[in-house]
């Protein structure tokens, strides 16, 4: 392809739609499900203990293996119950045939690409008891990744974002940019991240693990509480296959950095601050028109607070403003797919969703936190990420 | 857009625009990456807390950045990092599960496990050279040249960078490889004094250094 043709092509910019969904967490195993669980103000946090993870209890967001077993028997069949798939392909799976059923997208075909995001994905495979079920290259995020477009058959070599817990956010973006500039038709952006006691014991050496379920943005928040899920949304050029009566567009999104710290967020949100700002440019709209924002809101005092501090400087701080966290946990490389999934049905059904766990305001620059559900108009959305390494996100979609 | 600068390391060597800067006669990584950290003559002890594949990184970008003054010829979000590589953290994530593997003998630590994400080498980078523009890891199989040209120019046509810093950093136990460029739009890359170095970013020429280190 030449240059020239090519720049000709991206002149006509081609839209984004977001078109069939799918989320699994604790909540449920679709989006309808885990909507369903939130609007009721259940948190799929819960006390337990597991030894898996740790030796003591833990507050975190689990999928129940029974229910996961189940699913898999139902719909990927009994032979690749318990043999073929890892715990977190077979969830991947699921998400990504249910977010293929009932539409026209074949995965199969060389326009359509599959885009990954994940931190750790087969991380588990690690230890001991569990590395010789696998053959040992499956701890790779690329053989991960292998075996799943191989079982949906598709011909293209996949995607794969790792960038902390902002891969979500970037998966959608790059997924976005592939579509726009015209070298694929459609996008099945997938992300997932299971518990392992790999990362349990990483954020419990960090002292980030608060011991109930976390309350974001909150005056008496104790820090973040860790969830498993995946998330799938197909991304298209085609308005037709666009869901809903109400298409939701993908509209911008840019990615930062802090240049600050590896581990912390910066203490005055100008990472965050800027993405925000780039991704409102790219997506010309302004302060004034975002209905809504799905914060990252992970609970932990720092990030609450820098994140308190960007959208205030932002100019955002009176919009309506949650944090999905306290229903289903930080669910890491998930998280931003999850988010912007769950964002994508505010804007099509008009609801806000309340944010759990939230009373009294605990940031330094006061934020419009949403405390009961809502109807109202919602037609533009920001959904903003931070994560170690200094990476900061931010995506606008709309209607 | 023009490749101004790239650095390759395949230990022995250190290249810098196809010139050997560094030659060492072992070529145990560790061993390799604090004797190139000496000789380069680089003052950062943040250095020495770093994982290998951080080392690596930030060493390249060292040689790669050195006198290109790119903070003052582009605004800070203006300089994008996007990294490849097909192990991601492991050798990390290695050590940490070590850590955990004995409930008896159970020492995690914070100052491991930062590094068992692979972007954190961007973020070392970003924080040395103070760039805070497009940022991502992709994580390939083999060395792939073309789905990393592609990601980096559909970002430079769709105006979110005017620099960027892309290349394959790999570092897993004793495989350690960099190729690292430095990609700039003409217009303000044509500022610099030696234009001979430089050459059109296109398909061809990336994956030539591309696959030069591999």
């Amino acid at each position: 392809m030449s240059i020239c043709n090519f720049t000709a092509s991206f002149k006509d910019m081609r839209r984004v739609y977001f078109g069939a969904d799918n989320v699994i967490t604790s909540l449920g195993f679709t989006t309808a499900e885990n909507a369903e669980q939130v609007l009721k103000g259940r948190t799929g946090i819960a006390l337990t203990t597991d030894e898996r993870l740790c030796p003591g209890p833990l507050a975190f967001s689990g999928i129940k293996d029974d229910l996961l077993d189940e699913k898999v028997r139902e719909f990927i069949g009994k032979s690749h119950c318990t043999s073929s798939f890892t715990r977190l392909e077979k969830i991947f799976i699921l998400s990504i045939l249910n977010a293929l059923t009932g539409n026209p997208i074949d995965p199969a075909n060389p326009r359509t690409i599959f885009i990954f995001s994940t931190t750790k994905g087969n991380i588990d495979l690690l230890e001991i008891y569990r590395r010789k079920f696998f053959e040992p290259d499956r701890v790779h995020l690329w053989r991960m990744a292998e075996v799943i477009t191989q079982f949906f058959g598709s011909p293209n070599k996949p995607f794969i974002i790792s960038n902390a817990c902002i891969s979500g956010s970037v998966a959608i973006m790059a997924a976005s940019r592939l579509i726009t500039s015209g070298r694929y038709d459609q996008a099945i952006v997938t992300g997932g991240d299971i518990l392992s006691e790999f990362i349990v014991s990483g954020f419990q050496s960090f002292q980030a693990l608060s011991p109930v379920a976390c309350s974001p943005f909150d005056a008496h928040r104790t820090g973040l509480s860790l969830g498993e899920g995946c998330g799938t949304v197909i991304l298209t050029a085609d308005a037709n296959i666009a869901v809903h009566h109400r298409a939701v567009e993908y509209l911008g999104g840019a990615t930062t950095n802090d240049a600050n710290h590896i581990s912390g967020p910066s203490r005055d949100g100008e990472g965050l601050t800027l993405a925000i700002s780039a991704a409102m440019k790219e997506a010309g709209v302004s302060s004034e028109e975002i209905d809504f924002i799905s914060a990252h809101g992970t609970a932990t005092p720092f990030n609450d607070e820098m994140e308190s501090l960007a959208l205030d400087r932002a100019g955002l701080s009176p919009v309506p403003v949650n944090s999905f966290k306290g229903y289903i946990g930080h669910t890491l490389g998930a998280a931003g797919i999850i988010e912007t999934i769950l964002s994508a049905f505010s804007i099509r059904n008009n609801i806000l969703f309340k944010s759990a766990g939230y009373t009294k305001n605990g940031v330094s620059r006061p934020l419009n936190i949403i405390t009961d559900n809502r109807y109202q108009p919602v037609r533009r959305v920001l959904k903003t990420a931070s994560g170690f390494g200094g990476c900061n996100a931010a995506i606008v979609i709309g209607n | 857009m023009l490749i101004t600068q790239y650095c390759l390391i395949k230990p022995p060597e250190i290249r810098l625009n196809g010139s050997v800067i560094f030659d060492h006669p072992t070529s145990e990584p560790p061993e390799f990456l604090k004797s190139a950290y000496r000789n380069l003559k680089i003052n950062y002890p943040k250095f020495f807390k770093m994982d290998a594949l951080c080392k690596l990184a930030f060493l390249s970008a060292e040689v790669l950045l050195k006198n290109q003054e790119i903070t003052h010829r582009y605004d800070a979000q203006e300089i994008g990092i996007i990294l490849q590589n097909s192990s991601s953290s492991l050798e990390t994530d290695e050590k940490h599960q070590e850590s955990i593997n004995d409930r008896q003998n159970y020492f995690p630590s914070p100052s491991v496990f930062v590094y068992t994400l692979p972007n954190v080498m961007v973020g070392e980078i970003a924080i040395k050279h103070r760039i805070k523009g497009e940022n991502a890891v992709l994580i390939c199989k083999m060395p792939d040249a073309r789905q990393l040209y592609e990601y980096v120019y559909d970002h430079f046509l769709q105006n979110r960078f005017k620099c960027c810093i892309t290349g394959r950093v790999e570092s897993y136990h004793n495989k350690t490889s960099v190729s690292l460029m430095l990609v700039e739009k003409e217009e303000t890359a044509t500022s610099l004094v030696k234009p001979k170095k430089m050459c059109i970013f296109d398909l061809s020429n990336f994956e030539r250094i591309f696959n030069k280190a591999i």
